[in-house]
C-alpha cells in the first residue's frame, strides 16, 4: 500500500539526513520526499511517499517519531487528503503539433511556456496519478527533460499537524 | 561568569556531576584539554586508544547507571571511537561523547583531520549535535545528557569546532531543557495494567522474560516481588542477567541461542509471555516461523518502536518498565486471592522435567582445563559477587552460562553489537567506579588482543582488574560455526603466533600467570584475587575443541535446540 507521511521537522542542519538515513539504513522505500520551511520558521514540513504493509508503515512511523528532530507526523492517507505534485516537461513540438498540445494541456489545467520555435515546457500540478496521465497523453511528443517535484499534501478535514 | 568555550565544556561536565572523562587528546581538542588542566573537579582518564575510551565509559555507565563520558579529537579520534559508540547504542547505554572538530571556517574544505563526525556517527547515536556558536555549548551539553539518560538511553555526540572552544561567552548552565520534539516518555494506562494482570491470573503456562531494560530501569526489586507473588518461571536475556537471582528455584536460566533448554522450551510452549524491557531480537527468538505458537504476549517497553517489530504484542504497554512492574505489583496486591498456584502446577512439572536434562552439562576433565570449569571456579572464588566483563565469543557464552549472577549491573558484555575488544577497557571503567570490588574480565586470546593496549591505562591509574584469558588458541566461536556449518573447514580461525601473555603482562608492569592444569585453576584464582592491588593476567590454556551448548542453530526455533553430544535425553 502507498502511504503519504507528513512530518514536521525541526529546522536544524542535518535533520533531513537523519530521515533519509533512517530510510536507507532500515531498507524502507522512498517513492518521493519533499521538504520546505513552513510558516513557522523553526519547522520544516516533509512529505514522504512510501509503500509497505501495515506493520512496516507502523514501524516507519515509530522509527521516525524516535528521531529527536521529528516534532510531529501523520499518515495523511489514513483519512481524506489532498496531494499535489508539480511536473515540468520540456518537449519538442513542431508547429503542426502545437494546437494539439495546447488542447491536452488545457484539459489538464496546465500551462505552456514557450522556450523556442521548437521547444516548450509543459507545466501542471495535480495528484501523481493526474501527472502520470498527462505524461501518457504526451506520449507522441519527445520529452527531452522531465522534472517532477514529488508529492506534497495536507489532510482535507479540519485537523492540522502541529508541533 | 565569562569563560572560554573550552572552560564551558569542562564546567558543564562538572555541573552534570561527571566524575570521570575517558579520552585521548589531539589538535582539535587541545583547548579543551588545556581547560582540563586548569581544574580538579572532573578527572580525565587517558586511555591508549579511542575505542578503549568509549568501552571504558560504557563499563562505567553499565556498572553505575550513570552516563559515561568520552572526549576525543577530530578525524581519527572520532573514527576510532565509532565502534564503542555503536556498542553502546546497540545496548542502549547512556553515553555522552565530545569530539573536537576542525575550526568552523575550515569545515567542508577537507582540512587536516577533518571528518564529518555528525554524519559518520549518525546511524549509531541516539542524537548528535554540531556546535555552531560558543553561546550554544552549555545548553547543548545539557541537552546531550538529557537525551542520553532519559527514555530509552543511548549515546549522544557533541562535535565542537576548535575555534569555538577558544571564544568567550557568559557561562550559564541551564537547570533543565525543554525540547518539543523530544517529549517525556509515555506512561501506562490503568486499564492496560488491569488487562495485563488479568491475563497473568488466567495463564496456565506463563513465563516472565526480561531483558536489558529491567537492568537499565533498576527494576529488579519489583521484578523479584512480582515473580514471587505470581509463582511464575522467569528467564533473562543475555543483557538481562542478574535481574533475577540465578539460584532462585523460579529462575529457569538465560534464553536464546545459547540459553538453557528449559528456558527455550518454556518460551515455546507457553500460553503467556510477559516480556519486560526486552526486544525479541533474533538471538533470543531463533526463527520467527514457529515462535511460541500458542502464546499471548504482554510486551512492556519504553521504546514504542520495539513493540510489534519482531513479535506482535497482544497487550502492549509503552512506559518505563519499573513503573509498570510497580503497577503490576500494586494490582496483584489487590487481587491476591485470585492468584491460583494450582493453575500452573502442571506447567512447573513440565519445566522441572526439562530442567532434568541439565542442558549446560559438560564433561569434566582432570587433564585439560575446561573453560566452563574456570568460570565456575571464578564464581566460587569471588563469592559470585564480582563485576564480570567479557569480550565476544565462546568465553562470553561460558561466562553468561556459568558465572551465576545475583545482582544487576554486574554482568557487563556487548550483547547487541558483539564487539570483540570490549572486555578489558570496560573492566577498567568498572574498576574506576568500584575501587573496592573484584572486577574480572573474561576474555579469549583473540578478543583480548583487540584492546590489549589498555593494560597501560590500568597501570597508570592503578586499576587492578583480573584478566581471565580462556586461551583455546582458536577464534573459538568462529571455529565452532565452521565445525557445525562448514564441515570443519577452519578457515582463518586459528590464532597462530600468539604472544607470551605472561611476559606481555609483565612488560606492562602487571603480574602474569599461565595455568594449564585443572588442578591449578582454583589455587591460581585465589592467589590472583588475593593480590588486591595488582592487575593479574591469567592465561588459562583451555580445551581447544570445546563448544558452547546447547545451541539454536540458524534457521531453527526454540524447540529445536542442539544438545551436547553425550548429554542426557528426555525420557518421555
Ligand atoms: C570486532 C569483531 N570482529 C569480529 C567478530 C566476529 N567474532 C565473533 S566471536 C569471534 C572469535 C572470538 O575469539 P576469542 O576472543 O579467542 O574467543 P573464543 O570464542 O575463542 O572464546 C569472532 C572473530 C566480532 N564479534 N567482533
Amino acid at each position: 500500500m502507498r502511504h503519504i507521511i507528513s512530518v514536521l521537522l525541526e529546522n536544524e542542519s542535518g535533520a533531513l539526513s537523519r530521515v533519509s538515513g533512517l530510510f536507507s539504513a532500515r531498507g524502507y522505500n522512498i517513492e518521493s520526499l519533499t521538504v520546505a520551511p513552513t510558516n513557522d520558521p523553526t519547522l520544516s514540513r516533509m512529505t514522504i511517499v512510501t509503500t509497505g504493509d501495515e506493520r512496516r508503515i507502523d514501524q516507519i512511523e515509530k522509527q521516525l517519531n524516535k528521531l529527536v528532530d521529528v516534532a510531529a507526523l501523520k499518515d495523511i492517507t489514513r483519512g481524506g487528503h489532498l496531494e499535489r505534485e508539480i511536473v515540468l516537461a520540456k518537449v519538442i513540438v513542431t508547429s503542426a503539433q502545437k494546437a494539439e498540445l495546447e488542447t491536452i494541456v488545457k484539459a489538464f489545467n496546465g500551462s505552456l511556456i514557450t522556450v523556442s520555435d521548437t521547444q516548450c515546457i509543459v507545466e501542471m500540478s495535480g495528484s501523481s496519478e493526474k501527472v502520470d496521465e498527462l505524461l501518457k497523453s504526451l506520449a507522441s511528443l519527445t520529452i527531452i527533460e522531465l522534472a517532477r517535484s514529488g508529492v506534497t499534501g495536507l489532510s482535507s478535514d479540519e485537523s492540522s499537524l502541529t508541533a | 561568569m565569562q569563560l572560554t568555550g573550552a572552560d564551558i565544556v569542562v564546567k558543564s561536565l562538572e555541573k552534570e556531576g561527571v566524575e570521570f572523562v575517558f579520552g585521548y587528546p589531539g589538535g582539535a581538542a587541545l583547548h579543551i584539554y588545556d581547560a582540563f588542566h586548569r581544574q580538579n573537579e572532573v578527572e580525565h582518564i587517558l586511555v591508549r586508544h579511542e575505542q578503549g575510551a568509549t568501552h571504558a565509559a560504557d563499563g562505567y555507565a553499565r556498572s553505575t547507571g550513570k552516563p559515561g563520558v568520552v572526549l576525543v579529537t577530530s578525524g581519527p579520534g572520532i573514527t576510532n571511537a565509532v565502534t564503542g559508540i555503536a556498542t553502546a547504542y546497540m545496548d542502549s547505554i547512556p553515553m555522552v561523547v565530545l569530539s573536537g572538530q576542525v575550526m568552523k571556517p575550515l569545515i567542508g574544505y577537507d582540512a587536516f583531520q577533518e571528518i564529518d563526525a555528525v554524519g559518520i556517527s549518525r546511524p549509531c547515536v541516539k542524537h548528535n549535535f554540531l556546535i555552531q556558536d560558543v553561546e550554544e555549548i552549555a545548553e547543548t551539553i545539557k541537552k546531550a545528557f538529557h537525551i542520553a539518560t532519559t527514555g530509552r538511553p543511548g549515546p549522544v555526540l557533541v562535535d565542537i569546532p576548535k575555534d569555538i572552544t577558544a571564544q568567550v561567552a557568559e557561562f550559564l548552565y541551564p537547570e533543565s531543557v525543554e525540547m518539543r520534539s523530544y517529549p517525556e516518555p509515555a506512561t501506562a494506562q490503568p486499564s492496560e495494567i488491569v488487562t495485563a494482570v488479568e491475563a497473568m491470573l488466567n495463564a496456565k503456562r506463563p513465563v516472565v522474560y526480561t531483558g536489558g531494560g529491567v537492568v537499565l530501569a533498576h527494576a529488579q526489586e519489583g521484578l523479584r516481588d512480582m515473580v514471587k507473588t505470581l509463582g511464575f518461571p522467569c528467564t533473562n536475556t543475555l543483557m538481562g542477567l542478574g535481574a533475577y537471582p540465578h539460584d532462585d528455584p523460579q529462575f529457569i536460566g538465560m534464553l536464546g541461542m545459547h540459553g538453557t533448554y528449559e528456558a527455550n522450551m518454556t518460551m515455546f510452549e507457553s500460553d503467556l509471555i510477559i516480556a519486560l524491557g526486552a526486544r525479541f531480537d533474533d538471538r533470543i527468538t531463533g526463527t520467527l516461523d514457529n515462535f511460541a505458537p500458542n502464546a499471548k504476549v504482554i510486551h512492556v517497553d519504553i521504546d514504542p518502536s520495539v513493540i510489534d517489530k519482531n513479535i506482535k504484542a497482544d497487550i502492549p504497554i509503552v512506559a518505563d518498565v519499573k513503573e509498570v512492574i510497580n503497577a503490576f505489583n500494586a494490582e496483584l496486591g489487590r487481587r491476591r486471592e485470585d492468584i491460583n498456584p494450582s493453575l500452573i502446577a502442571n506447567w512447573w512439572e513440565k519445566i522441572r522435567a526439562w530442567q532434568g536434562l541439565d542442558s549446560f552439562w559438560y564433561e569434566k576433565s582432570d587433564t585439560i582445563i575446561k573453560p566452563q570449569f574456570v568460570v565456575e571456579k571464578l564464581h566460587e572464588v569471588t563469592g559470585g559477587e564480582a563485576y564480570v566483563t567479557s569480550d565476544v565469543g565462546q568465553h562470553q557464552m561460558f561466562a553468561a552460562q556459568f558465572y551465576g549472577f545475583s545482582d544487576t549491573h554486574k554482568w557487563i558484555n556487548s550483547g547487541g553489537l558483539g564487539t570483540m575488544g570490549f572486555g578489558l577497557p570496560s573492566a577498567l571503567g568498572v574498576k574506576i567506579a568500584h575501587r573496592d570490588a573484584d572486577v574480572a574480565c573474561i576474555t579469549g586470546e583473540g578478543s583480548i588482543q583487540m584492546c590489549i593496549q589498555e593494560l597501560a591505562t590500568c597501570k597508570q591509574y592503578d586499576l587492578p582488574v583480573k584478566v581471565i584469558n580462556l586461551n583455546n588458541r582458536y577464534l573459538g566461536m568462529v571455529r565452532q560455526w565452521q565445525e557445525f556449518s562448514y564441515e570443519k573447514r577452519y578457515s582463518n580461525s586459528y590464532m597462530d603466533s600468539l604472544p607470551d601473555f605472561v611476559a606481555l603482562a609483565e612488560a606492562y608492569g602487571h603480574v602474569g600467570m599461565q595455568i594449564d592444569k585443572p588442578g591449578d585453576v582454583e589455587g591460581a584464582l585465589r592467589e590472583a584475587f588475593a593480590m588486591k592491588d595488582r592487575l593479574v593476567f591469567m592465561d588459562f590454556i583451555t580445551d581447544q575443541q570445546e563448544n558452547v551448548y546447547p545451541m539454536i542453530e540458524s534457521g531453527k526455533g526454540h524447540s529445536e535446540m542442539r544438545m551436547r553430544p553425550g548429554s542426557a535425553s528426555l525420557a518421555e
